[in-house]
């Protein structure tokens, strides 16, 4: 019991920095979810950390209405955006919402009360774990209930074939608006949470690097079930962590890792739980599961 | 009249993919829609069940004009198709593909499902499986992609019917269909049409489009040459020479 309290204080952080990142890794898996790459999820999250911690230094907003605020900003801004990048696919797609992060960092760099290129200092911490965790089981319980919804399986429709949909009478670039709007409520509540688990926010902490990140996270976590992103999320995070044995040759090891997971297991790491039922269901002569 | 294209044409550059064609589809019948390769039928179908715009012209569905209306809002209005080399969502179960195919009829239950013990969409499961059922596809759970070619074929008549539509569009049902396969259908088309669907059949399988069609158009580089019944349509010299070229003709 001594250990285990030991092991929580030494690696508080740590917790409660997987946590945020897995829910960061679910605010884009709901749009890889619909077959949409867009990477503007570090700006909404830039937009929620500075609305919470800019509400509670200023103005006394208590933790949960300045997390609510932030994602309500977020997903209002994000609603006119999607309406203008939806007319674009794929790449395009993706360069036009990191063109959003850069402006968004930009403009942190630049108003007069986001403190500049220093960032906000002093944050009250105010961030305990179970907020964090509250918080992702909540958002992880209803991604969950909704992919088995009319409206999951609408998202999932466009992504196998966006022609097919519309001929369903799917709205296709309704749900997709929602898709990212929802996504960005999301990534805005985690920037909100982390902002006041740390003292200090500035805009490099959400540039493109970020962006990428969050991408990554989910898609070697796996975007076929909701698991996959929380799987991905919280084993990149502790790997530095697990790997600080080999001091300086970590990164090599962890980029390494990465490689191996994307090349083997390209659908993502919860495709070994597939593989092992695939398996066992050869072994008993069921060879229908293909 | 239930389908009504009034003069409707479509150019793809300079090309006259559609031109000028008239079609009056009465309810309760397959209408064949034949001619030769790139003659524009599928451009047809297109702009008929709103993928494309017309550049001209009008179409009315039921009485309705539904020139501008977009494939969603046709879809609700009962105009369900399938698509020549089909396009299921390979990636879901078949059950999920006709329940994707229900999308139109059934209220969103994303909210509902929040609460954990609610089964919002039984019925709709259970009308799903009635259709597998109906097109003889046994394996619900299966990946679509994963089905052989005819069971797709299949599955994506069963995905359109899951619409409850009153106009059904089949483009090139029977391709890669075997002579069994192929009868099966001609059934379907036969019973669905007794329920009171209507049924606008392209397909180049002459056999059934003689078999299943009260009437038939012909196309030929976007324009309507010739429309009657499949007796006429085969006795008619245009046609041949269309199909055939003008040499061959006796």
């Amino acid at each position: 019991m001594d250990a285990l309290a030991e092991f929580f204080r030494v690696y508080q952080t740590t917790i409660g920095v997987i946590g945020i990142n897995a829910l960061l890794a679910l605010s884009i898996w709901i749009t890889l979810y619909a077959g949409q790459l867009t990477l503007g999820n570090a700006a909404f999250m830039a937009i929620g950390a500075y609305g919470a911690a800019l509400l509670g230094m200023r103005a006394g907003v208590p933790l949960p209405l300045g997390l609510a605020l932030g994602a309500l900003l977020s997903a209002a801004l994000a609603l006119p955006l999607g309406l203008a990048v939806f007319r674009l696919r794929g790449v395009y797609l993706a360069i036009a919402t990191i063109g959003f992060g850069e402006v968004v960092r930009v403009v942190l760099l630049t108003l007069p009360f986001t403190g500049k290129a220093l960032g906000l200092n002093g944050i009250p911490p105010i961030t305990e774990l179970w907020h964090i965790y509250l918080s992702l089981a909540v958002v992880a319980y209803m991604l969950w209930r909704i992919q088995g919804s009319t409206v999951g399986r609408a998202l999932a429709a466009i992504r196998e074939d966006e022609m097919a949909a519309a001929s369903q009478g799917i709205r296709v670039r309704r749900y997709k608006l929602a898709a990212f709007v929802a996504g960005a409520a999301i990534a805005a509540w985690a920037g909100g949470l982390s902002a006041h688990l740390n003292f200090s926010i500035e805009p490099g902490d959400f540039g493109f690097t970020r962006a990428v990140q969050i991408l990554v996270f989910a898609v070697v976590g796996g975007t076929p079930s909701v698991a996959g992103p929380i799987f991905g999320a919280t084993l990149l995070t502790a790997l530095p962590e697990i790997l600080r044995p080999l001091k300086e040759y970590r990164d090599i090891f962890a980029g390494l890792i990465l490689m191996g997971v994307i090349i083997y297991l390209p659908r993502g790491l919860v495709t070994l739980a597939e593989l092992r039922k695939t398996r066992r269901l050869q072994e008993i002569g069921a060879a229908d599961v293909a | 009249m239930l389908l009504e294209c009034d003069r409707i044409s479509k150019r793809f550059g300079g090309v006259h993919a559609v031109a000028e064609v008239d079609l009056a589809i009465a309810a309760g019948q397959v209408f064949g829609l034949i001619g030769p390769n790139g003659a524009g039928k599928t451009t047809l179908v297109n702009l008929i069940s709103g993928h494309l715009r017309v550049d001209g012209g009008a179409i009315r569905f039921d009485g309705a004009d539904v020139t501008r209306l977009a494939p969603h809002e046709l879809t609700a209005r009962g105009i369900a198709r399938t698509f020549q080399g089909v396009r299921l969502f390979k990636g879901l179960s078949v059950l999920e593909n006709v329940l994707v195919g229900r999308h139109v009829r059934m209220r969103s239950d994303a909210l509902r499902r929040l609460w954990p013990r609610g089964v919002p969409d039984r019925l709709d499961r259970e009308r799903a499986a009635q259709l597998l059922e109906r097109l003889g596809l046994t394996r619900p759970h299966a990946l679509a992609g994963g089905l052989a070619y005819g069971d797709q074929r299949r599955l994506e008549i069963a995905r359109a019917l899951a619409s409850e539509p009153r106009l059904l569009i089949l483009d090139e049902p029977a391709a890669g269909m075997n002579p069994a396969e192929s009868a099966r259908l001609r059934d379907l088309m036969r019973a669905l049409v007794a329920e009171d669907l209507t049924i606008v059949l392209i397909e180049h399988d002459v056999r059934l489009v003689m078999d299943t069609c009260e009437r038939v158009a012909v196309l030929n580089f976007g324009r309507k040459i010739a429309e009657g019944t499949p007796a006429e349509i085969q006795a008619s010299a245009t046609v041949r020479e269309a199909y055939l070229g003008a040499e061959d003709v006796a």
